[in-house]
């Protein structure tokens, strides 16, 4: 298996897929010309022309609007967004467009579209350009919501939802487009849908996605030293969520501790904990235990950053918590 | 600037016209009947005033065109090909409606007949025509698309962003602002910078004109010649029409802020079907008898779409679940 960088990979999903349909379309600020901003288009301009990849102009609602009705008439449209915190100008498209079309025409205008770009936190980048969406865009109806975590994961869920037949919100993470991992040279899908077991373990299930999956797998790592034995779960999609495979492990930890990167008020995780809760009830030994950002915008000073996202420490002292373990 | 030569339309077409906007003015009559009735609820915005415009934009279409358009649409959607009781029966809520009772007064769709809603966010349709446009152009076709809105949708920032687009990508978008004056319970002037909305394409270097909307003669000989060229050079085009509504923004505006005198003027001295029927008597192309028996057959032609709405079941209660996502 080769070894690439999660921006190579999620390349390549899009390559592979503009590849295989003549429908698929990439459009997106600096996506083309300047390779994108994050070189995840890299190449992509010269592969398959200005016909296919498209540079668009700063206005998000524009063309999140422009993908949206080209996918009404049966094109594909890839939209990334150079942020999804840029990505919310274009929420009144997604939102009361994109995502109720199938729903108000009676089924007759189904909606293949992608919608992509990173998501949360990067490094000191201040309160506009470090939230992370997910709560907000997995409560709408509609929509799908997928993130990933790996490379791997990236390229197969990223090939899946260009492929699938409704609007799909795709989650990516600034702070892991330089990371890599193995990815398969032969051709894979990963179904939307499914989560995934990261690390086995017996003790305490953690459940986190995107970037905050990996301060769990770190956190499980330090824990281990102290003879803990933690399984990491990451549902990668969020909407519709993948429940059978947590509740699944909740029945063989009976301990579980959310992390994730957005505010606790409302979040996915505490969606996730309101079902645990509802369906593995005499299975918990302990309460849900939540690690989320602090409920403040972001600040820029990096102490202070660091302090209010998920951190090694919250995540260990949730752990020995729903563990009963003191100090 | 609307065009002076003189008129190579036939008989025919124009008793055709004048079926047409006998059929629009006698349906929304019934439909505002219908509502006071109670025979359904919601918003409910009619259409009457602005025959002339929608059948002189039909007149110049093929079916293989597009349009999309507002929340004042029901008479614009039978234009383009949808049955009248199938518009009745989803004003109705119910399972013959062509959205199956799920769209609704604001939001008629039709993807057999091109028609592309039926949009309830004002100007938000705007971004979705000119993805049709990009479509269009993707494709190489020869198509145009139609994307009516209102006055007050030229204040929308997306409109903009996609006018913007449009002109710069050359997408064949034909954008028609039906000004009816007021926005609402607004006077476009106490809102608008600019005294002709068509001032509004000078800033995206695009094409634009106006047309008097009262007139369906010029209309479709404006459009006529928009259109053919718009097949030819791709380019898009802001036609201002002059229109007016005769009853409130909705149903359930009383139109305190507009006088009885202006709308009397209207009906009396500018009413679009009278008008045309003026001009056929003029040249006697039509008696008045005949004139009086066309309207008859538009009254008996709403009847049996309100009962063909009457009829018709409503959807299984189970249908709620269906259309979110497709599998």
């Amino acid at each position: 298996m080769a070894i690439i960088t999660f921006r190579e990979a999620l390349g390549q999903a899009i390559s592979e897929e503009m590849t295989r349909d003549a429908n698929v379309f990439l459009m997106g600020e600096e996506v083309g010309l300047y390779n994108g901003a994050y070189k995840v288009s890299k190449g992509l301009l010269d592969q398959f022309g200005s016909k296919r990849v498209w540079d668009a102009p700063i206005s998000e609602a524009g063309f999140a609007g422009l993908g949206i009705g080209a996918a009404m008439v049966g094109l594909r449209p890839v939209i990334e967004f150079m942020t999804w915190n840029f990505g919310i100008q274009a929420f009144d498209q997604i939102v009361n467009h994109a995502a109720k079309m199938l729903y108000m025409s009676g089924g007759q205008f189904n909606m293949p579209i992608v919608f992509r770009g990173p998501n949360g936190a990067a490094h000191m980048l201040g309160a506009q350009h470090s939230q992370a969406y997910e709560a907000m865009i997995t409560n709408i109806p509609g929509l799908k919501v997928v993130t990933c975590s790996t490379p791997y994961d990236g390229k197969g869920l990223l090939k899946s939802a260009i492929r699938d037949n409704n609007p799909v919100l795709f989650l990516e993470s600034e702070m892991m487009y330089g990371m890599k991992g193995e990815v398969p040279e032969e051709e894979y899908l990963i179904p939307l849908g499914k989560g995934d077991i990261k690390r086995e373990g017996t003790d305490v299930t953690f459940i986190a996605w995107n970037k905050a999956l990996h301060k769990a797998t770190e956190a499980a790592g330090a824990l281990a030293k102290e003879g803990i034995s933690v399984e990491v779960l990451d549902p990668r999609t969020l909407q519709p969520l993948d429940e059978e495979l947590i509740f699944a492990s909740v029945r063989k930890t009976h301990r579980v501790v959310i992390i994730e990167e957005s505010w606790s008020f409302g979040s996915v995780g505490s969606q996730i904990s309101d079902r645990i809760h509802k369906e593995c009830f005499d299975e918990l030994d302990a309460p849900v235990s939540r690690v989320t950002n602090e409920f403040v915008p972001m600040p820029y000073n990096e102490a202070q950053e660091e302090r209010v996202l998920p951190n090694l420490d919250r995540i260990i002292a949730a752990a020995k918590e729903v563990l009963y373990i003191k100090g | 600037m609307t065009t002076k030569k003189k008129s190579a339309v036939d008989r025919d077409v124009l008793i055709g016209m004048y079926k047409q906007m006998s059929l629009f003015r006698r349906f929304e009559e019934r439909v505002g009947l219908a509502y006071t009735r109670q025979k359904f609820s919601g918003f409910c915005h009619l259409h009457i005033g602005q025959e002339g415009l929608a059948v002189g934009v039909q007149s110049t279409l093929r079916d293989s065109d597009y349009m999309i358009s507002g929340y004042r649409s029901h008479t614009q959607a039978i234009g383009k090909g949808i049955a009248p009781g199938a518009v009745m029966a989803e004003l109705f809520g119910k399972v013959d409606g062509c959205c199956r009772g799920k769209g609704g007064s604001m939001h008629m769709f039709s993807k057999e007949h091109n028609f592309l809603g039926g949009h309830g966010i004002v100007g938000g349709q705007a971004p979705l025509a000119v993805g049709v446009g990009f479509a269009i152009r993707y494709r190489n076709q020869d198509n145009v698309i139609v994307c009516y809105m209102g006055d007050a949708a030229t204040n929308q920032g997306q409109v903009f962003e996609v006018m913007n687009m449009a002109a710069t990508w050359d997408l064949p978008v034909l954008f028609i602002v039906e000004n009816n004056r007021y926005g609402m319970g607004t006077d476009i002037t106490r809102t608008t910078s600019v005294d002709h909305l068509w001032k509004r394409a000078l800033a995206f270097d695009m094409g634009h004109s106006d047309v008097d909307g009262m007139n369906v003669l010029t209309v479709h000989e404006h459009v006529t010649e928009l259109v053919e060229k718009m097949r030819k050079d791709k380019k898009p085009h802001l036609l201002e029409a002059l229109t007016y509504r005769y009853r409130g923004h909705s149903v359930s505006d009383p139109g305190t802020y507009r006088t009885k005198e202006e709308v009397e003027d209207y009906q009396k001295n500018r009413d679009p079907i009278l008008g045309l029927a003026r001009q056929l008597v003029d040249k006697k192309w039509a008696t008045e008898e005949e004139l009086k028996a066309w309207d008859n057959e538009a009254k008996e032609k709403v009847k049996e779409a309100e009962a063909f709405a009457d009829a018709s079941p409503q959807p299984a209660l189970e249908e709620l679940w269906d259309h979110v996502l497709v599998p």
